[in-house]
């Protein structure tokens, strides 16, 4: 029985079917000027939007038919490194091949490139739909995000070099973490020094590289001798056909398995630089964080998705005292909180990336002409929303994804304990999300910026003033009261006067305005469908009590108490 | 000189997926309940002669299928996984016919199309399973065919070498061109479709599709004559009647029965492992798990 992963999931045609959508798709196609050259570009809108839903349906059925049914097998088997290259699972061989077969590398870009010209829209969705069938694999395939950062910023000459060979399917790694330098990627330390015929050559150790072996990696080395700073790193481009880094080991992880974790020696590595020196830390693995971060939120996504379905199926099998468990209300409980888990999540993710979408294309209308005075204002707002959405994105959904899949197990009971049933799989895939591409914590530092200038009460207000039906009222009067809660602890945290109290209180301050902004999506969701109602009694309900406990906590704290926290020993 | 391969391939009724309505009352298919599909070794078919024009230069591959208007998906599907382009042999002077009218009409077609290398085709269609349309259609042609192909050895210009699943092992021959192929289901699974071929055909469509769907391609036609897919019926065919559909049907159905699978006879295993996989694999072969 094949199944397709996509057109199984009305959620994703309701997404891809927004009304933004015929904004982002006209400009991202130029009022569809390609059409007079490429073959394959789209007419109008709904030629653009009939193909993106049938693309989908080609990465539903790889994923459904050919891609989740390996993922049991890739994950025991896992990678192997042989004569210092990385050797796939077969699954994940078979299937990288299918989706090359299939054309669905470079997909987001230009087709002077041979890209698909896509909008972030498809293309994380169908990150998402992947992330389902095999959360490991969807590190390998999606890494094509790093052809972004060279579209953005590298010369014509590079990108003519490497991008047509991202579409072609030349696997792609973005180097950054070393021994010494995680999450503070200031003190990389690989070197990079120009030769005597003025190339660059990379020497030196990275760790923790995510699909490493890959055919274009982008390298974050320390380009100015002498520096010890973000400002003396720059970015280069690795091409694996130089043959001058080996792969040293892949580590032994507790999930996503199937994709390879590598430790790679650089040894003289010849190199391209990317844009300009100086820039590689503060300008370009900014963007590169925030596209691997909204991959993360689709991963996510597509984790929890997995794991919620195998958990529904068994609660309606299982039975217990004589009848199926999901009809008692301490299960149905958890596959309801579960359900609008992922409703929220997807929300979110989607909202994100619809202004992702927008400012990105801004950015690349601006390199072809000047930008009109209300452009460049769209421009601002939808960065601005893009920069503030994305860590609050990748905090919640990745802590979602691993409360669905804890409760998957949990309804499962023992039996989702043994490695018979894919949740203890799930569940294990998805504890590296709440980590990678910045912890949680960190995440919490990019969005507490939202809480300080105001910047998420001026998009709650936003919401706030849309129409939305008589009936949904009370649910907007909830919201409105819990803003005016949130302002009330944000002053109350402001007021003490103490950064690291503030620094204390910042995951709950953020977690308040992330709940008021998901049950927000979730109501004007259901304006359009009102299949999401439920999601958003259920999900506004919750968040509601969560607020109040958070207010609580935060109007209860007094910089002294931070005294009791701190571990001495 | 280019080297063109036939592909033979039909829409079928999903019967791997069959609900209680699949019968009517009069012991017929019900075609309405059942998803139309790409007859599953068909699809085998194409993925052989994709490989083959993999490895030979300028090799074309032309679908022909028999069948309703809506059975231009077939082709259309085709082209997206690579096909270059198809044939709906359609016209209602077809109805009715069984394995020998369809091999001649069928033939007919190919004899079109004719200089070729090479004609393939599934083993057999899932909604009759008679595997006799294959061979039939070679016959007409006076071709060689090498049956229940599993997968090519090696191929060139001159000649090809394929292995065939047998009931007892597997046999490997060689011929040279034309010759007729028919693929089995342990054949590789068929690549999927590719997206930029998807985005460039997916307006394909018959003449008659174009007039069901009351929309107005013209402009884009002219601009892409290739999203044009040929309808042949008989009279393009220069078939003699006679020979199709009903009156040239001799395959009579005189009665259909339902059958019940019922308790026959039970087998006793032992606790080993060869024996469980045995059981296993019957149990997945006859459908009855997987």
């Amino acid at each position: 029985m094949s199944e397709n992963f996509y057109n199984d999931n009305r959620n994703l045609k309701f997404h891809l079917n927004h009304p933004l959508m015929k904004k982002i798709i006209r400009m991202r196609e130029r009022d569809f000027s390609d059409a007079r050259q490429y073959d394959y570009a789209p007419t109008d809108f709904e030629d653009a939007l009939d193909s993106y839903d049938k693309v989908l349906e080609v990465v539903g059925e790889i994923c459904g038919s050919i891609l989740a049914p390996k993922a049991e097998d890739i994950d025991h088997e896992g990678v192997k490194v042989v004569d210092h290259a990385v050797v796939y699972a077969q699954g994940t061989a078979e299937t990288y091949q299918a989706m090359n077969t299939a054309g669905l590398f470079g997909m987001a870009l230009p087709r002077k490139y041979n890209g698909l010209n896509f909008s972030m829209m498809p293309y994380v969705m169908s990150a998402e739909i992947v992330s389902r069938a095999d959360g490991g694999f969807a590190n390998i395939w999606g890494l094509q995000e790093c052809a972004e950062t060279i579209l953005e910023f590298a010369t014509d000459e590079v990108k003519a070099q490497f991008l047509p060979r991202v579409a072609a399917g030349e696997s792609m790694a973005m180097d950054l973490t070393e021994p010494d330098a995680g999450s503070d990627l200031q003190a990389v330390q690989l070197k990079a020094t120009l030769d005597e015929k003025g190339v660059w050559r990379l020497n030196g150790v990275k760790r923790f590289i995510t699909n490493g072996d890959a055919d274009i990696s982008l390298v974050l080395a320390r380009s100015e001798e002498g520096t010890k700073d973000g400002r003396g790193l720059s970015l280069f481009i690795y091409d694996r056909k130089d043959k001058a880094m080996k792969v040293r080991r892949v580590e032994n992880k507790l999930g996503i398995k199937g994709s390879p974790t590598c430790e790679l020696v650089f040894s003289n590595a010849p190199a391209v630089l990317v844009g300009d020196r100086k820039l590689g830390l503060i300008k370009y693995v900014m963007s590169l964080m925030n596209g691997a971060r909204l991959g993360v939120g689709a991963q996510s996504v597509g984790i929890a998705e997995a794991t919620y379905r195998e958990a529904l199926k068994y609660a309606h099998e299982r039975e217990q005292f004589g009848k199926p468990i999901i009809q008692f209300p301490a299960v149905y409980a958890m596959l309801s909180d579960m359900s609008t888990k992922i409703t929220a999540m997807r929300s979110l993710l989607y909202e994100t990336v619809r202004a992702v979408d927008i400012y990105k294309i801004y950015n690349s209308i601006a390199e072809e002409r000047k930008l009109e005075k209300e452009e460049r204002d769209e421009q601002k707002y939808y960065s601005r929303k893009a920069d503030l959405y994305t860590p609050l994105l990748k905090l919640i959904s990745s802590e979602y994804c691993n409360q669905v899949a804890y409760d998957s197990i949990q309804i499962f009971g023992g039996t989702g304990f043994m490695k018979d049933f894919p949740v203890e799989r799930h569940y294990r895939d998805a504890r590296i999300t709440t980590i990678y591409e910045g912890t949680s914590q960190l995440q919490v530092v990019a969005a507490i910026r939202g809480v300080g200038n105001g910047a998420f009460v001026n998009f709650i207000r936003e919401y706030e003033t849309q129409n939305i039906r008589p009936e949904m009222e009370p649910l907007r009067q909830q919201l409105m009261a819990m803003t005016a809660q949130y302002e009330e602890a944000v002053q109350h945290a402001h007021d003490l006067n103490c950064g690291e109290s503030w620094d204390f209180l910042a995951r709950r301050m953020v977690e308040m305005a992330g709940n008021i902004i998901i049950g927000y999506l979730l109501i004007l969701d259901s304006e359009r469908d009102n299949y999401y109602e439920d999601a958003a009694r259920i999900f506004i309900r919750k968040a509601e009590a969560e607020n109040a406990e958070k207010h609580c906590y935060i109007m209860h704290f007094d910089a002294e108490d931070l005294g009791i926290f701190k571990i001495s020993e | 000189m280019s080297f063109r391969i036939i592909v033979l391939a039909k829409q079928v009724p999903d019967t791997r997926n069959v609900g209680k309505d699949a019968m009517k009352e009069d012991g017929t298919v019900n075609r309405a309940a059942l998803p139309a599909i790409f007859n599953p070794e068909d699809l085998n078919a194409l993925e052989l002669a994709l490989r083959i024009k993999d490895s030979i230069k300028d090799a074309e591959i032309q679908i022909v299928t028999m069948g309703p208007f809506r059975a231009a998906e077939i082709i259309r599907e085709s082209i997206f996984r690579g096909a270059d382009g198809g044939f709906l042999i359609t016209d209602r002077k077809f109805a009715g016919s069984d394995t020998l009218a369809t091999s001649y009409a069928l033939s007919l077609a190919v004899e079109k199309l004719r200089p070729f290398d090479l004609v393939i085709a599934g083993r057999q269609a899932i909604d009759g399973d008679t595997a006799q349309v294959g061979p039939q259609t070679a016959e007409k042609l006076n071709l060689p065919q090498i049956t229940y192909t599993e997968d090519v050895i090696a191929v060139d210009e001159k000649s090809i070498t394929l292995k065939r699943r047998l009931e007892r092992g597997i046999e490997i021959v060689k011929t040279s061109y034309p010759a007729m192929i028919t693929v089995h289901s342990s054949a590789p699974e068929c690549r999927p479709r590719n997206v930029k071929r998807m985005m460039k055909f997916k307006h394909a469509r018959t003449v008659h599709e174009l007039q069901d769907e009351n929309k107005d391609y013209t402009e884009l036609r002219n601009r892409c004559p290739y999203l044009d897919i040929p309808e042949w019926t008989v009279a393009d065919l220069n078939a003699d009647e006679v020979r199709l559909g009903l009156s040239g049907s001799p395959t009579k159905v005189k009665k259909i029965d339902n059958v019940v699978l019922a308790h026959k006879d039970s087998v006793s295993l032992t606790n080993s492992e060869s024996e469980i996989e045995a059981l296993m694999k019957e149990l997945i072969d006859t459908h009855i798990v997987g």
